[in-house]
């Protein structure tokens, strides 16, 4: 597993400036939107990722309270931290594009608020993390993401309702896509998958690492204290 | 089943006996919500006829604020003494206790806001323009979700480092759904409106959810140490 790490790395970023280039070079400028369109390229899939760690991040919360394995609570960190950083990504280059082409930098519509809200909730089960220090941290933590989870659905049917009172900006314009768009966008798609699934795994084993040395130095003092 | 109920009716009297004599946590969240009453009254202009449609948010917000003084409390008690220890080593159920805690916590805070808001009413000149009986369920359901989910997590920042903090921060972002829900409901029967009737059962749906949610969940937690 050690050794996939440095050809999956490399892989990844030759993914990377390929779907780089895809976005920035090879896809057309969109007529009305104009070239801050292209930010999309790394928006979208940003959001896509991070809503998969987020769903990584329960799963393995679910595992962990089951099963009350170390390694499902330490990819659950691992998804949460790098869920936080695309989910972050997505709130930054959202109000960049929605500036020029909305004319505001920030609407409660349907998807913002919900993406905020997600981030919200991450950001506390983080914060929490970093708050306990006692071995229960991994269960008060899992706790936390199932809390997290039942929130989400009640969050979506509380703004689509308060959405269809109030008339937002509509997002998607309908419209045929240009191929080549489509093709920049799915790369990228990938790309970012790959890479956000690289980076959590890195975390993941730099995790388990931080265990690993944790408990030698416990056991070490231990040592010091018996003899 | 009637040892789940008497082991929460002895915790919950003991409990209420307890706030009884000192009237602790009453007092400073009546204050405590007075003074946000009255700091609101001062940064948004009472009497304008945008009362009615921003009063729903200054109320429940001042509530929030002042449950989180309440939730803080909850279990701070029972540590001082190695009361949770005794607890979890005895056979009692966890979900008695926990019930006992959330049932005291919403006596308490429907307290407050029973004084709470004819007086808001007061400064405000409000007058319900929309079918008033509403916010009745509105504010049962309300207070039940601040205070079902408010006592789990002060239970879970127990474990944790600067706890007063951690509540709100675990607290708030969970409850945006209920807030919403409580806000739009009392904002549309105050200006009479239209229909409450689907932030009511978002609401309920909320209850039931997290009620059950915590439930499942509260021995896990009790006994996480």
């Amino acid at each position: 597993m050690k050794r996939a790490f440095p050809i999956l790395a490399v892989l990844t970023a030759l993914l990377l400036t390929y779907s780089t280039y895809q976005a920035l070079v090879v896809a057309p400028t969109e007529r009305t939107m104009g070239d801050v369109q292209r930010i999309f390229y790394y928006h979208v899939p940003s959001a896509w990722t991070a809503f998969c760690l987020f769903f990584v991040n329960l799963i393995a919360s679910l595992t962990y309270l089951l099963r009350k394995s170390s390694k499902a609570d330490a990819l659950a960190v691992a998804a949460a931290e790098v869920g936080v950083v695309f989910c972050t990504i997505v709130l930054i280059t959202g109000p960049i594009w929605a500036r020029p082409v909305w004319g505001i930098w920030w609407t409660w519509d349907l998807r913002l608020t919900l993406t905020l809200v997600l981030w919200l909730i991450y950001v506390s089960y983080l914060v929490l993390r970093r708050f306990s220090d006692s071995s229960q941290t991994p269960k008060l933590a899992a706790v936390l993401a199932i809390f997290g989870a039942l929130d989400v659905p009640l969050v979506y049917f509380s703004i689509w309702f308060f959405r269809t009172q109030h008339p937002q900006p509509v997002i998607g314009n309908g419209g045929s896509l240009d191929p080549r768009m489509l093709h920049a966008f799915l790369i990228n798609l990938f790309a970012f998958s790959c890479f956000g699934a690289m980076v959590c795994w890195w975390r993941y084993r730099l995790e388990l690492l931080h265990r690993e040395v944790e408990e030698m130095e416990s056991l070490e003092s231990l040592r010091g204290v018996t003899q | 089943m009637s040892l789940l109920r008497s082991i929460t009716l002895a915790t919950l009297t003991k409990d209420i006996r307890l706030e009884w004599r000192s009237r602790d946590a009453i007092n400073s969240m009546l204050f405590f919500s007075l003074l946000v009453v009255v700091i609101f009254s001062f940064s948004f202009d009472p009497n304008a006829e945008e009362s009615r449609e921003i009063a729903g948010g200054l109320i429940w917000v001042a509530f929030l604020f002042a449950a989180v003084v309440a939730l803080n409390q909850t279990w701070a008690r029972e540590l001082r003494n190695q009361v949770l220890d005794a607890y979890r080593a005895s056979p009692a159920p966890a979900n008695a206790l926990f019930v006992a805690k959330a049932l005291g916590n919403f006596i308490l805070v429907s307290l407050l806001e029973a004084v709470m808001a004819p007086l808001f009413m007061i400064f405000y000149n409000l007058r319900a323009l929309g079918p008033a009986w509403q916010l009745i369920p509105v504010a049962i359901l309300g207070t039940w979700a601040l205070v079902v989910n408010g006592t789990f997590f002060a239970a879970m920042s127990l474990r944790t480092r600067s706890r007063e903090i951690m509540l709100p921060l675990l607290l708030f972002p969970i409850s945006i759904p209920a807030v919403q829900s409580m806000v739009e409901a009392t904002r549309i029967l105050l200006a009479g409106d239209g229909s409450a009737r689907f932030w009511i059962v978002l609401l309920l749906t909320y209850d039931v959810v997290f009620t059950t949610a915590c439930l499942a969940l509260f021995e896990t937690i009790l006994q996480a140490e």
